[in-house]
């Protein structure tokens, strides 16, 4: 069983992956897809406006993309603490 | 071979397969019961998630929501972002540290963690309401589904569904059905791209529907939504990409369908069964690789359906301007065979057509336009003629509209089934471990043998089919409206206490109840306020508009709201009690780290 405070390092690392993680899913969706999409209405993706397209479509792959990385650093991370089953 | 025959042959064959695999995969253990003994490769829980993820809302009703929303069809991108974004947090926020934890049920983490019978109870039942709320539709969309595509009625077709249901999940239990649910996933994802692979190639040469959404038009030359644009704006209608007329309301909207997915107990429970913590993590990202290759494709489907229904009723819309030429005739649909399918719609009710005017040409154009009502004055048109187009018919008729092959029709009526079953035999799992080891176990009868939990559990879940059917046959006036109530709950209440559960040590019993109580009372009392007292029609305090709501905020994206107040009272309540016992600060500690999970499992 790893230590007190290497478990806490472990912990503060994951939150950080987590947090960064989060603030891409945000932008993305409630981002590009909601909030920023009247300003960004000039921004042609094919015949769709860029909010339209990451509102519809471009927000799902990005979701894809990052709970693939999320996935690959925390099993990294696991390794790295010894925490790994 | 007519289509009759082709829909029972489709049918018939795949549900052959499934009561083939629950035969195969018979549970004999409770953790088989409930968690398929945890030995599910992530890839195929992920499948299986997709299939226990994408009901008959996703399948039957997404496309057509967004493909025919008076606001247009922009503004409901909150389904398609708020449906899959919740997966993000699943694997984020909750999936390893459940799966470390290593119970079966969600209702007994909330007890254990919030070391309270009470908390535990509060999340039962929180767990019932959202899931027979979510069941209805699900044996509805089964019972609609057979009496068109099978010409038996909908109470037989709902009988039939509930048999089969019944066979692979009382004795498959998860094992059974996570194994069906695979072979589920496969036959309506195949359903679901075939016709929208075939649509986006006639409509705008691309392979891909998604690649057909952004491409060019092919008949007209101009970019297809710009040409959908064109033609529903001619029509008097909202532009199809308009912008949301309420942003707020979309945001919050979005973020209770993503937060109301994360909490909803038949999708967590999925990642109980994979073996590891970092099979959970990539399963979360399996499950919505599947549900992604559904999602992606939906609003092409929504949109090449409303072009296609609008050029069907215009056919100078085509290629020009749909009011430079005739509306289409009466006369044509009842003998152009290529419409035949106005006719099998016209006769189920869901689409209805009046030759309002008398002059045999069916006019379709909003008629609350002003702009179009000085046009319908001159043309002597006397209101729009297309009284009714409902939601659900558009996904079921895509590939008669674009004049399809009759096996893809065949394909497209068991693929529907495949989502609505695969959607309530999960459902009904998380029912039936509610009530067995939450509610048998878990407090009336502690000392129960294992033999007994198992026959408890078959026993409540062969209870809550017929329950299920009995609902499905009598559904309650309000079954659109309570799914509103099953996300709201979900995202007020179970969300925000799985998560303060695994990320705060300090959050207590106290602060734990006070916070889902408050949730939940607030959710509940914002959709009942508008959609009436427990749904009973006319007993509401406010007309259910937007003019009414505070801040714009319709009852259908308060979750949100509902979640924020539940961790605001958990906080406050939490800070002025006393701090959880150290066991439950190690149990937190201990569901942080990965390693270990494999011996949490025997207990």
């Amino acid at each position: 069983m790893a230590d007190k405070t290497s478990s806490n390092a472990y912990w503060a690392a994951n939150l950080r992956i987590i947090g960064i993680s989060l603030v891409i899913w945000f932008i993305c969706s409630f981002g590009l897809g909601i909030i920023l999409r009247p300003a960004l209405e000039g921004i042609r993706i094919g015949g769709a406006d860029l909010g339209f397209w990451f509102a519809q479509n471009g927000s799902i792959y990005v979701f894809l993309v990052l709970i693939f990385v999320y996935a690959a650093r925390m099993n990294k991370l696991d390794r790295e603490y010894g925490v790994e089953e | 071979m007519d289509q009759f025959t082709l829909n029972l042959i489709f049918v018939g064959l795949t549900f052959a397969l499934y009561i083939g695999i629950a035969i195969w995969a018979r549970a004999g253990t409770t953790s088989e019961f409930y968690a398929a003994g945890q030995g599910v490769n992530p890839v195929l829980n992920g499948m299986a998630t997709g299939a226990d993820w994408m009901s008959a809302a996703s399948f039957i009703s997404m496309a057509g929501i967004i493909a025919l929303a008076p606001t247009g069809g922009y503004t409901q991108s909150a389904y398609l972002m708020g449906w899959t974004g919740g997966y993000v947090l699943l694997a984020l926020l909750l999936a390893p540290y459940l799966r470390k934890f290593g119970k079966f049920t969600v209702p007994e983490f909330i007890g254990d963690r919030f070391y309270s019978g009470g908390a535990r109870l509060l999340a039962v039942i929180c767990l019932i309401v959202i899931s027979v709320t979510y069941v209805i539709g699900q044996m509805r969309g089964v019972g609609v589904t057979f009496s068109r595509f099978l010409e038996v009625s909908t109470d037989t077709g709902l009988y039939i569904g509930a048999a089969i249901v019944f066979a692979y999940a009382v004795f498959g239990g998860m094992k059974g059905i996570t194994y069906t649910q695979v072979a589920q996933y496969v036959v309506l994802i195949i359903a679901y791209t075939i016709p929208a692979i075939f649509i986006s190639l006639q409509l705008t040469g691309n392979f891909l529907p998604q690649l057909g959404l952004i491409g060019t038009h092919e008949a007209s030359g101009v970019a297809f939504l710009t040409k959908l644009d064109q033609v529903v704006t001619e029509l008097g209608f909202t532009a199809y990409t308009a912008d949301s007329p309420n942003m707020l309301n979309m945001f919050l909207f979005t973020m209770s369908l993503m937060i109301g997915t994360a909490g909803l107990p038949h999708v967590i429970i999925r990642f109980f069964t994979v073996p590891k913590v970092a099979d959970a993590r990539y399963s979360a990202g399996w499950a919505l690789v599947f549900i992604a290759l559904l999602y992606t494709v939906a609003p092409a489907v929504g949109s090449m359906a409303r072009l296609n229904l609008t050029t069907t009723m215009w056919p100078n819309a085509v290629s020009g301007n749909a009011l430079d030429g005739e509306a289409i005739s009466r006369a044509d649909i009842d003998s152009n065979p290529q419409l035949s399918w106005i006719r099998t719609w016209e006769q189920t009710g869901l689409l209805v057509m009046e030759d309002k005017n008398g002059d045999g040409f069916i006019q379709y154009y909003n008629d609350a336009n002003p702009a179009l009502q000085t046009i319908a004055t001159e043309r002597g048109w006397t209101g729009n003629e297309v009284t009714k187009v409902d939601n659900d018919i558009m996904v079921l008729a895509n590939p008669e509209i674009a004049a399809l092959p009759g096996w893809v029709i065949a394909l497209v009526a068991a693929g529907a089934l495949a989502a609505a079953l695969s959607t309530a035999a999960g459902l009904l799992l998380a029912i039936s471990s509610a009530i067995s080891h939450d509610l048998i176990k878990g407090s009336i009868n502690p000392n129960i043998s294992e033999k007994g939990e198992l026959l408890a559990a078959r026993i409540s879940m062969g209870f809550a089919i017929v329950v299920a059917t009995y609902l499905g046959l009598n559904p309650p006036g309000f079954a659109a409206q309570v799914v509103a109530l099953a996300f709201g709950l979900a995202a007020a209440t179970i969300f925000p206490a799985l998560m303060m559960g695994i990320f705060s040590t300090r959050i207590n019993k106290e602060g734990a109840i006070a916070g889902m109580l408050l949730g939940l009372i607030f959710t509940a009392v914002y959709i009942f306020v508008y959609k009436g007292w427990f749904f009973i029609p006319g007993t509401n305090m406010l007309p259910d508009t937007a003019a009414n709501y505070v801040f714009g905020i319709s009852p259908l994206s308060i979750g949100a709201v509902g979640a924020l107040v539940n961790f605001g009272a958990a906080y406050i309540v939490s800070s002025m009690t006393a701090a959880p016992p150290q066991k439950v600060q190690d149990l937190v500690e201990s569901i942080r780290i990965p390693k270990g999970a494999g011996s949490a499992t025997h207990h």
